[in-house]
């Protein structure tokens, strides 16, 4: 969708924590995406190289926990995993679903020098 | 060799969308303006549709839009023509609109206090459900002439809208689409969905839906009255 705009919303915030942390190579950076973030991975792994070049970011390594999804059913007044939106409960097979987990998008850590 | 060290971040990747998008809420908040944000994909009408309700609700509450687009001021030219106050805001290479041009737009338009601010984001189901503007809700439009599963095929659009207007209904007895069906899709997808079937162009629905901007309207602008008469 959007992971060029991602990328560089990350590259400024590396920089930012570059000048407040005062580092300024980045050997990793560690990102949690969840599986209802809209992001797919492969592209973001795409723009990340792109965008971070002349950054401290460049040629770091880029981690990506993926988080699964999981969501309140309110039936079965339980959490459970599911694959997408639209999936029913896997026990009860209902819709009433509250999404819980999954739309994370944030960077974790930066491994730095 | 010098030492690597860990920072723990913890930073949303869309924090700084989500921190605008806080500073344009507590805007239209202090001003009792009503702010929605239109998605849906090209050519479901939306321009059309929101033209018409401009023309129901201009006689009686204060109005603006901001439209979202790639290029072109075709349609802040339309939104013009029915006497609105318009602000073209084209998005270039990008594919939606963010908090921080919706602030600008907000700035030069000179948007009223306890008006509806109708944001028209650019035609695209995907990328601006994640961006927040600071609206009070998304409201998604699916056009009839689209398929049924449009709600399965981009989730993500329809869970962060509160309201689906299911447009072009007066084109159903020449279709094979399964209105039902769609509705359906809908709350599989977003079980809580307020769901409105309208014609722009016959006019069905419509009533109930600009009744339904009036009563939030009021509700903006009631939070307005409360905030001054607690100071």
């Amino acid at each position: 969708m959007h992971e060029m705009s991602l990328c560089e919303n990350i590259r400024s915030i590396i920089e930012d924590s570059a000048r407040t942390s005062g580092f300024t190579k980045v050997e990793r950076v560690a990102l949690e995406v969840g599986a209802f973030s809209g992001v797919e991975v492969e592209a973001l792994r795409f723009g990340f190289d792109v965008v971070m070049k002349g950054s401290p970011a460049e040629a770091a390594k880029l981690e990506i926990h993926e988080v699964p999804a999981s969501a309140w059913c309110m039936p079965c007044a339980a959490n459970v995993g599911i694959q997408q939106r639209y999936d029913p409960c896997p026990a009860c097979g209902s819709f009433q679903l509250q999404v819980t987990g999954g739309e994370e998008l944030k960077i974790k850590e930066l491994e730095v020098v | 060799m010098s030492q690597t060290r860990l920072i723990q971040l913890e930073a949303d990747i869309l924090g700084k969308n989500d921190r605008y998008a806080a500073v344009n809420r507590g805007v239209f908040a202090g001003k009792g303006v009503l702010a929605l944000n239109l998605v849906s994909s090209p050519g479901s009408g939306k321009t059309t549709l929101l033209c018409k309700t401009l023309e129901m609700l201009k006689d009686r509450l204060p109005l603006a839009v901001i439209e979202g687009d790639q290029q072109t001021t075709n349609d802040a030219d339309r939104i013009r023509e029915t006497g609105v106050k318009a602000i073209q805001v084209n998005t270039g290479k990008g594919c939606h609109l963010d908090a921080h041009m919706v602030g600008h737009a907000v700035e030069s338009l000179g948007v009223e206090d306890c008006s509806i601010l109708f944001i028209e984001n650019v035609g695209n189901l995907v990328c601006p459900a994640g961006f927040d503007l600071g609206e009070a809700h998304k409201v998604a439009i699916l056009s009839v002439t689209e398929g049924e599963d449009k709600p399965l095929k981009y989730p993500d659009m329809f869970a962060a809208s509160d309201i689906a207007l299911v447009n072009k209904v007066d084109l159903l007895p020449h279709l094979d689409f399964d209105i039902d069906l769609a509705e359906a899709n809908l709350r599989r997808v977003n079980p809580k969905i307020r769901i409105l079937r309208v014609s722009a162009r016959s006019g069905e629905g419509m009533e109930r839906w600009t009744a339904w901007l009036r009563g939030a309207a009021q509700m903006a602008r009631s939070s307005l009255t409360d905030a001054e008469a607690a100071e």
